[in-house]
């Protein structure tokens, strides 16, 4: 696991991580994701981008079926993980959540200890024999998500508490102790100031080893510095999909280039 | 029309126009100065409101205590005397025994006061009418502890409700209508005993624990039976309402899908927060005693009645704080891979604790106060006079509540129920107040577990 290359470019891979075909996305009669096809690579950063209201968020929570939770909300066409149709009646979605984890817009720690907080999933999930075990996955988990230095004290006091930075790398980092192999992330720096946005990114830029992240953003300069590729929406369609540097320095499409250059959105 | 109206207000307020531009700070304009008047006015009346909810507060508060405390003291003769085996012996043959024991009483009473240099004349008639009929208490005493014959031994008898009143002011001497209760010239009797310091006021612990007395015997009456009654109803109300309350909070909150269907059970369930409580009690009678045939008067039946009456304010109340967890919460649950019941038990539920605690404490509390069903499935007081003694136990046997109880002394004819009623009223103020610092610790306990 640890002695995979270094993938820079996506072109090198061979097979896609997530596989997305012809997804469309109802809320009741609003269409909110029309025709999406789209590839996620393995080991590296994808980014979504586009005007607030494209779907971005929507088709994020496809992957990990959170749209389930929406009454109205429908999903058509099919998402492949590992070559696996997660809209599949065979699949539980609380099992496919174990390995598509998520972390949200607003940082959203349980009202519990910082310890209890990481151990939560590990513990619903069985990962964790005894108490040593669970300790281990709590400090591994905040070590890789850059914030063991800062809590490993005050383990026992409650989440809430942190900064709003330390909160969003403690759900990274509750994120990761289950041990997931997709992490999805929604604006996770929307509510962040410039430094603790810095450190998030750099955290991003780190797990990208061991994981498939995709992340929604709407700063162009998050998605320049932190993906590998990117996908820009717009009005529910996927306009253009690239590696991050073609988007960026040579859009095909006029929509992205207006979009890129700051004229709408 | 505008136009003739503009001009005026215009010109006063340039009336130099270099000021318009550059208005003083200093000095407060016109619809500054309007909007200050109005909050000043505003908050004279929020005020104002609050001095008169405090003033008819305060009014009640000291009405019910002042009128109710008296049902907490009774009025108790005491006489110490002596019975020798002869005396005994000799009142064992006679053919009217308790007269002869009254005798003994007499005469001892007598002897007391003229130790004390005080005189009054009585007979056995004003005797009985102050303190009942002694004889038979003394003798039954005597019965059972023969060994004591021939000692001094202290009597405490309970003075009737009448000499309570004359005692606390409640009948005075101009007030007094000669009856088979008590005679003007009863209170003579009465001053001269207080005189010689046979009576004393002591607490009434038979209005604590004892049950209801008939009508015709008012300082007999206590509201322990119904206290228990109201108490097995709470066991009933607890343990049906919030399992079932919650539960269908619950599920309609988390589980159902939003259709036609559970609105209208919602809808239905806000209404039967509304619906009157002797809606209930109606279909108490009808379903849970002629349907089902439970035992009528049972604090089971009442029970379940108030369980039925109870649900809507538990539910509405539950609903409420499972809204107010924040969504993320859930988000987060679901996103580490919670299924929806562990997102719910063990995230959401913890938060909205202290919420559904409160809303099933002020439901149990209104139940408490409910007296309307109670009444029409057949628990007024009078079912307790059966038992006489002690206490009346259990979910079936038949009882009364607090506030049925309060209900029938206060529709008794007899004044003297009326001081009744109103201590009835502090047992059950006590009670709610009791439950309502509970709801705020626990409360407090649930919340600072964040
Ligand atoms: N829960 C919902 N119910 C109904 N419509 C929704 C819901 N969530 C999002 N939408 C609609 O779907 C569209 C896409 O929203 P979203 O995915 O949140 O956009 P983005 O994340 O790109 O800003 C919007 O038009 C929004 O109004
Ligand atoms: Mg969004």
């Amino acid at each position: 696991m640890n002695e995979m290359p270094h993938i820079d470019k996506a072109a090198e891979m061979t097979d896609s991580k997530i596989s997305a075909k012809q997804v469309q996305v109802f809320y009741g009669d609003i269409h909110a994701i029309k025709d999406v096809d789209i590839e996620i690579n393995p080991r590296s950063v994808t980014s979504f981008i586009g005007p607030s209201g494209c779907g971005k968020s929507t088709f994020l929570r496809c992957l990990n079926r959170m749209n389930d939770t929406i009454d109205v909300c429908r999903v058509e066409g099919t998402i492949l993980i590992d070559s696996e149709d997660i809209y599949d009646p065979k699949v539980d979605p609380v099992q496919l959540r174990a390995k598509v984890g998520m972390v949200f817009q607003k940082p959203n720690p349980f009202p519990k200890s910082i310890y209890d907080n990481i151990a939560y999933g590990p513990r619903i999930h069985g990962l964790a024999a005894n108490k040593t075990a669970m300790d281990e996955i709590v400090t591994s988990s905040l070590q890789r998500a850059g914030l063991w230095e800062e809590v490993k004290d005050r383990l026992s006091e409650p989440g809430t508490g942190l900064s709003g930075g330390q909160q969003q790398r403690l759900c990274i980092a509750r994120a990761i102790a289950v041990n997931p192999e997709v992490i999805l992330m929604d604006e996770p720096c929307s509510a962040l100031d410039p430094i603790a946005t810095a450190k998030v990114e750099e955290l991003i830029d780190e797990l990208r080893e061991n994981f498939t992240i995709v992340i929604v953003t709407h700063s162009m300069q998050q998605a320049a510095r932190v993906s590998q590729r990117t996908a820009f929406f717009h009005l529910g369609i996927l306009v253009e999909e690239g590696p991050t540097q073609d988007i960026f320095t040579n859009p095909t499409d006029k929509r992205t280039q207006d979009y890129i250059t700051g004229r709408f959105g | 029309m505008s136009d003739t109206t503009l001009p005026p207000v215009a010109s006063s307020a340039d009336t130099t126009p270099s000021e318009k531009r550059k208005t003083s700070l200093y000095r407060t304009d016109a619809l500054t100065r309007k909007r200050n008047a109005a909050e000043a006015r505003f908050k004279a009346y929020g005020i104002t409101a609050i001095v008169i909810g405090l003033f008819f507060l305060v009014v009640l508060a000291s009405s019910i205590i002042l009128e109710g405390i008296p049902a907490f003291t009774r009025t108790i003769v005491q006489v110490e005397f002596t019975i020798t085996e002869d005396q005994f012996e000799a009142a064992e043959q006679e053919l009217f025994k308790t007269r002869a024991y009254e005798g003994f009483f007499i005469a001892s009473l007598e002897e007391q006061l003229r130790q004390k240099g005080i005189d009054a004349p009585f007979d056995s008639d004003a005797i009985e009418r102050l303190v009942g009929k002694t004889g038979g208490t003394i003798r039954e005493f005597f019965r059972e502890n023969q060994d004591l014959l021939g000692q001094p031994v202290a009597f405490e008898l309970a003075a009737s409700s009448r000499v309570d009143g004359y005692m606390n002011g409640r009948i005075t001497r101009e007030s007094i209508v000669d009856s088979r209760f008590l005679m003007k010239s009863d209170l003579y009797i009465v001053d001269a005993l207080v005189e010689a310091g046979v009576i004393r006021n002591a607490f009434n612990w038979n209005f604590i624990t004892g049950a209801d007395s008939g009508v015709d015997n008012p300082g007999g009456a206590g509201i322990g039976a119904s206290v228990v009654g109201s108490f097995f109803m709470m066991l009933v109300v607890l343990f049906l309402s919030l399992p079932i309350g919650v539960a269908a909070s619950i599920y309609l909150e988390e589980f159902a899908p939003q259709n036609r269907i559970t609105d209208l059970i919602e809808v239905n369930i806000s209404n039967l927060a509304a619906v009157p409580s002797i809606v209930f009690g109606i279909l108490g009678l009808a379903v849970f005693i002629q349907f089902m045939h439970l035992p009528q008067s049972a604090p089971l039946v009442g029970g379940l009645v108030l369980t039925l009456m109870t649900l809507p304010t538990i539910i509405i109340s539950t609903r409420a704080a499972l809204k107010a967890v924040p969504p993320s919460i859930r988000d987060a649950a679901l996103g580490v891979g919670a299924s929806k019941m562990q997102a719910v038990f063990h995230h959401v539920l913890p938060l909205a604790m202290p919420g559904i605690l409160t809303g099933t404490i002020i439901g149990l509390a209104q139940a408490l106060g409910e007296t309307a069903p109670l009444l029409l499935i057949g628990m007024v007081g009078f079912v307790a006079r059966g038992y006489p003694e002690g206490l009346i136990e259990g979910f079936t046997d038949p009882n009364s509540a607090m506030p049925a109880q309060i209900y029938t002394w206060a529709a008794r004819a007899d004044f003297a129920f009326y001081e009744k009623a109103w201590g009835g009223i502090i047992v059950l103020l006590v009670f709610l107040l009791a439950m309502n610092i509970l709801a705020i610790v626990l409360r407090r306990r649930f919340e600072r577990r964040w």
